[in-house]
């Protein structure tokens, strides 16, 4: 017999979260599509009603984005302009029906390397708070994903919050995808700029959907550091950005096409977050 | 599978509250529809992708199907059915309306639920912000144009009147089966849920080939507690398909699996003992065979089907004149080649219905495009006499040619005759891609000649058409293609072959257009490059090879009321303005370049030189109705309305005295099927026959003129000429099958059959039209936006604008996924977010020109336009391309890394 269990108490969640097989569930948009039932199977954990999980709060040290907060809470969140990258990207996740109901942290324990979430994150310094019934634990984001559609949980963890410190800057963020909306990314690019007297003082960029996990760029972004915005888009090239990806051929484009577009997407971002820095 | 304990659960579901007791992670789709009963929540993919199951939960769309019942407990949730009862959401409904919003009807609710949330935040939207709104909502019928429209002027709108005695033909008018559509309390084919009903599924094959034998069945059954029936069982003779010299499928695989997806066994039972079922222990095992999936090595290759050792299934020919020569002599030359993908339908109603007997009769109620085929198909696989199978249609969520074969009527059929329990059935999202039929693919060749004016003097077309493991349509794309190879062009020598091929790959069948739109893409692109040789511009070079009255096709057919000339005669000033706007924009333009393209097409109405009769029956009632047996099927085009307008103005009676009965092979004469673009024509012309048969019996018995007017009050019919009147009490008339006065009549279209040449008349009406397309492609990027189509369609006779806008819209919707993004891969693209169709964000402008060059022979002058609209849109759009980048796209879709590819094959 599974059983089903909607705890209100996060304590109460970790005890449960221990038992054999249990499958943490919050937004169910990846879980649902998983299955062609009409029901889910194993013993399930719906983190939904937990008090204290959902909402996006600041406190001294930066930002916490509990683990049911949805993209739609994302969208409606009063952010600085640093999280511009992550809001675009929830406007792009699925459709309003998905951002109503899915989750920031269900698309990174989803681990898709299309997941729309991670490059923004990724540029944001995120880290992922962790909680068992043995404890806690934070991981940066990019060893939280260890693979295509795998993760650094363990049996019995779950995903409390997103943790991002307090960071400067203008995020952007452009997916490119062969319809407008419902799509998966071709490939995606996350950045973040902080420009101090017209030079690139500080940048982060990720791309996603061009590896079995997002990565952040770190070649290309030494390359662009301390540069001028205009001098930037020539210093951004296909060998810097193709450094950190692997990208595969798949039903929606093949890997040349993928690096080639990754580029230019970078190369836009970094403009559309110069605009605004 | 997981067996929980159902507990309950308080659902607050349009102020009501329930209570239910389920599985408190089953998908709230699943709940509202079977245990609360509000089936107008639609499913149509369980994955989040379609959006047709859209409801509100405290105020903001979700998908009920990925959201566990549980999450709802607590919360308001709200579905299509509350709309009705609040002032501006019955607004929303009546402007899906008075829009014509609603083609099949099926993600007419998930629309009107996510454009509620909308509204109530933002009661007047910009066109932007319903498209994003809309967005997470695929329709497969309308594209979108006329959803956006109404969700962007949802104020009360002129309440549309219906038309006078006379003035129904023309008129623009809402369609009469609409309301239902817009409250959810049409029926489509899963939502007909019988008492007790045995649920059904299939066991399938995951290989495309392989031999299978069963083990223990008899233990499966046992153990889980379900019926299982195979090809044994079935009583009749194993073999169904829609052009019955060629039938070769079976119902249920005897001991080869030929496609993947393929049905090999039946499972059913109650619906706890179905879903507690582990269906992958099924007893079969697989001896794999090598698939044949490549066309070009088919010729040789493994037989897919004993009884075509050479994988040919048919061949067709169209030769008139020696194009060989033809081809030698022409001043300017062109030669290229193009290749198209499968392409699904996509329609949001997966196949789904339910059968059960009454008395000896085998009823099914299930989604489908051709009821008396599909009767003819039961009884024959059931062993059955017609006269005990009863087809009732269901609403039919899309068909677009796919729902023209049978799928799960022999299955559901099967199960209710051995066990005289009703039976349903609902395909998932995957069995409906994986198993029913898909669009050709095409692999064509073709060369065109023209003299030093721009004349065509000859072209030579081969195509290789991938037809799949069944035959299906396969022969009708093979001699439908060289018919209309040349385009609606005078093309005095021409030489065109095709040739159907069976694969282990889906089953190429019927969809909108019968290969017609992969022939017109090859031929519409080298007309582009033709006339670049010839130095003519590229609408001015077609309107000079337009064909035109009397001149012979190449089928050697002489025609009349040709509407090609006018149709590319409306689109002259469009034309020069887009050309400017893209030559101007492209002079300051970085990496965006904007281009512009025109293609036309023609396409027979009917079968291709085979009989293809349509019968109505249309009677008077004692008490004063007039009652249409309109068989049929409306798939969403508008046959239930645009029929009736027909016999309306024939007759000489209101629309508003009418009522619709049908289609139900028990109550309704044949219809035919809903295909080929007949409808509006053939059984149209069957409605005008009936109508003025009907009307003659009225005007004998009153001895009026023929230009009387006819005025019905009540059971009372005044007969009024410029002599006088005369009434007629139809209360007193003997009455005869329930009628005071009937009439049916039958018309079949007069063709004659092609010589081994292909010559004859395969049609007896053709339609025609052409699109404008202006595209914007980043050069860097590879991606193509379709900035506005203007469309221009000949229908001989307009019998509804709104509906024909309708047609066109959503033809081009089709034709531009199959440009740009769609391309069926069997195992990869199985659900709808890996293949891609267009969302509200992929949709150009539309404007509609629609012509009148009457027909001589069609029903008030009128011409089909079904499938007419979506031929011109990929081939149009490619055009456009190419004028922008120079790229000359020969693999379909155009995905952005062909494009780009291209444009450096082109040195751009």
């Amino acid at each position: 017999m599974s059983a089903f269990h909607r705890p209100t108490d996060l304590t109460e969640a970790l005890a449960i979260a221990a038992g054999p097989g249990v499958r943490p569930a919050a937004g169910c948009t990846d879980l649902f599509p998983a299955t062609e039932a009409q029901v889910l199977a194993g013993p399930v954990l719906d983190l939904t009603a937990i008090s204290g999980l959902r909402g996006i709060a600041r406190d001294g040290k930066g930002w916490r984005i509990g683990a049911v907060t949805t993209w739609a809470d994302v969208i409606a969140a009063d952010l600085p302009p640093a999280f511009d990258g992550l809001k675009a990207a929830a406007r792009e996740v699925g459709s309003v029906q998905i951002q109503t109901s899915g989750t920031v942290a269900g698309n990174l324990c989803n681990a898709s390397p299309a997941a729309d979430g991670v490059p923004p994150l990724l540029t944001l310094g995120a880290e992922v708070e962790i909680a068992s019934a043995t404890g806690m634990r934070r991981l940066p984001l990019g060893a939280f994903l260890t693979g295509v559609r795998q993760t650094a949980l363990a049996p019995g963890e779950i995903v409390t919050a997103i943790l991002i410190p307090e960071v400067a800057g203008q995020g952007a963020f452009l997916k490119l995808g062969a319809r407008r909306y419902l799509v998966i990314s071709i490939a995606m690019v996350a950045v973040r700029l902080v420009v101090v007297d017209g030079r690139i003082a500080e940048v982060s960029l990720a791309v996603g959907a061009c590896s079995p996990v997002a990565q952040r760029l770190s070649a290309q972004e030494a390359a662009l550091a301390g540069l001028t915005l205009a001098e930037a888009e020539g210093a951004v090239t296909e060998t810097l950005v193709a450094d950190a990806l692997s990208p595969i051929a798949d039903v929606r484009a093949d890997a040349a096409y993928r690096i080639a577009a990754a580029t230019d997407l970078v190369r836009r971002a970094v403009a559309e977050a110069g605009r605004g820095a | 599978m997981t067996i929980r304990q159902p507990v309950p659960l308080g659902l607050t579901v349009n102020g009501r509250d329930h209570h239910v007791a389920t599985d408190p992670t089953r998908r709230l789709s699943d709940v509202l529809r079977r245990d609360l009963g509000l089936t107008g929540t639609k499913s149509g993919c369980d994955a989040g992708d379609c959006g047709a199951c859209t409801v509100l939960i405290d105020g903001a769309p979700v998908c009920a199907c990925l959201t566990p019942a549980a999450q709802a407990v607590g919360r308001r949730v709200e579905t299509v059915e509350a709309l009705a009862a609040a002032p501006e959401t019955a607004a929303l409904q009546d402007a899906f309306l008075r829009h014509g919003a609603a083609q099949c009807g099926i993600c007419t609710p998930g629309m009107l639920m996510a454009a509620t949330a909308l509204i109530r935040r933002t009661p007047h939207p910009t066109r932007a912000e319903a498209e994003a709104a809309l967005g997470g909502v695929l329709c497969r019928c309308t594209g979108y144009a006329k959803i956006i429209d109404a969700v962007c002027n949802v104020h009360p709108g002129p309440t549309p009147e219906m038309p006078q005695a006379g003035a129904a033909v023309g008129a623009r008018l809402p369609r009469l089966d609409g309301a239902d559509k817009v409250t959810g309390a049409e029926r489509f084919g899963a939502d007909h849920l019988p008492e007790g009903a045995l649920v059904v599924r299939a066991i399938r094959s995951p290989h495309p080939a392989a031999r299978f034998v069963f083990s223990d069945l008899d233990g499966f059954a046992r153990r889980t507690g379900l019926m299982v029936f195979t090809a044994a069982d079935i009583p009749g003779e194993n073999r169904f398909g829609v052009i019955p010299p060629f039938a070769d499928q079976p119902a249920l695989a005897e001991t080869e699996a030929r496609l993947r997806g393929e049905a090999i066994a039946l499972v059913a039972g109650p619906r706890a003992a179905i879903e507690a079922a582990d269906l992958s222990a099924f007893p079969v095992s697989w001896e794999i065979l090598d698939p044949v999936t490549d066309p070009a090595q088919a010729q040789g290759a493994r037989p897919v089907l004993a009884e075509r050792p050479d994988n040919v299934l048919t061949r067709g020919r169209v030769v008139r004149g020696d194009a060989a020569t033809g081809i030698a002599d022409a001043e300017h030359v062109v030669t290229g080649e193009t290749s198209t993908a499968f392409v699904e339908h996509a329609y949001i109603e997966p196949e789904a219905g339910a059968a059960w007997m009454e008395g000896e009769t085998l009823c099914i109620r299930a989604c489908t495009q051709a009821p008396v085929m599909d009767r003819d198909d039961v009884a024959k696989l059931l062993a059955l006499p017609v006269e005990r199978v009863r087809i009732l249609p269901s609403g039919t969520g899309g068909g677009f040619g796919s729902k023209l074969d049978v799928s799960l009527q022999p299955l559901i059929g099967l199960v209710a005759l051995k066990t005289g329990r009703p039976a349903v059935m609902t395909y998932t999202r995957r069995e409906s891609m994986q198993s029913t039929t898909k669009r050709h693919p095409a692999r064509m060749t073709a060369s065109i000649g023209c003299d030093a004016g721009g004349r065509i003097t000859a072209m030579e077309f081969d195509g290789t058409f991938d037809t799949g493991a069944y035959a299906s349509w396969g022969p009708t794309v093979a001699n439908r293609v060289p018919v209309h190879a040349s385009g609606p062009y005078f093309t005095p020598t021409y030489r065109a072959e095709t040739i159907a091929l069976h694969t282990n790959n889906p089953i190429g069948g019927a969809f909108r257009g019968f290969g017609v739109p992969q022939a017109a893409i090859l031929q519409e692109t080298l007309y582009d490059d033709l006339a670049e040789k010839a130095g003519i511009d590229r609408l001015e070079f077609r309107r000079i090879n337009a064909l035109r009255d009397g001149q012979p096709t190449v089928c050697g057919q002489s025609l009349g009321g040709v509407g090609i000339g006018a149709c590319l005669d409306a689109l002259s000033v469009e034309w020069v303005r887009a050309v400017a706007e893209a030559e101007s924009f492209n002079a300051t333009a970085g990496r965006m370049r904007r281009g512009v393209g025109v293609a036309s097409c023609w396409y027979g109405c009917g079968n291709t030189a085979l009989p293809n009769p349509s019968t109505m029956r249309v009677g008077l009632t004692p008490s004063g109705r007039v009652v249409l047996h309109q068989g049929a099927t409306d798939i969403g085009q508008g046959s239930n309305t645009v029929i009736p307008q027909i016999c309306a103005d024939a007759l000489g009676l209101p629309l508003a005295a009418f009522d619709l009965i049908g289609p139900d092979t028990a109550l309704t004469p044949d219809g035919g099927k809903t295909s080929a673009s007949r409808q509006t024509y053939v059984s149209g012309k069957a409605a005008m026959l009936a109508g003025q048969a009907l009307r003659a019996q009225v005007l004998a018995l009153t001895n009026r003129a023929p230009d009387a007017a006819l005025l019905l009050s009540g059971a009372i019919l005044t007969v009024r000429d410029s002599a006088g009147e005369t009434t007629l009490d139809l209360a007193r008339l003997p009455v005869a099958e329930g009628y005071a006065l009937v009439a049916e009549e039958s018309y079949d279209p007069p063709t004659a059959p092609l010589d081994a040449d292909g010559q004859g008349a395969p049609y007896a009406v053709y339609g025609y039209g052409a699109q404008l397309a202006e595209v914007e492609v980043d050069t860097v990027l590879g991606t193509t936006r379709v900035l506005r189509i203007v469309a221009a369609h000949d229908l001989g006779r307009v019998i509804n604008p709104l509906l024909a806008e309708g047609q066109i819209e959503g033809g081009i919707a089709q034709g531009l996924g199959l440009a740009l993004m769609e391309e069926y891969l069997p195992g990869r693209t199985e659900n709808l977010h890996d293949y891609l169709i267009p969302t509200t964000g992929d949709m150009p402008e539309i404007r509609s020109i629609l012509l009148e060059v009457p027909d001589p022979e069609g029903p008030m002058g009128a011409k089909g336009l079904g499938e007419h609209a979506l031929i011109p849109t990929a081939p149009a759009i490619l055009n456009a391309i190419r004028h922008a980048t120079g790229a000359r796209i020969r693999q379909l879709p155009a995905l952005p890394h062909r494009v780009l590819a291209a444009m450096w094959e082109a040195g751009r």
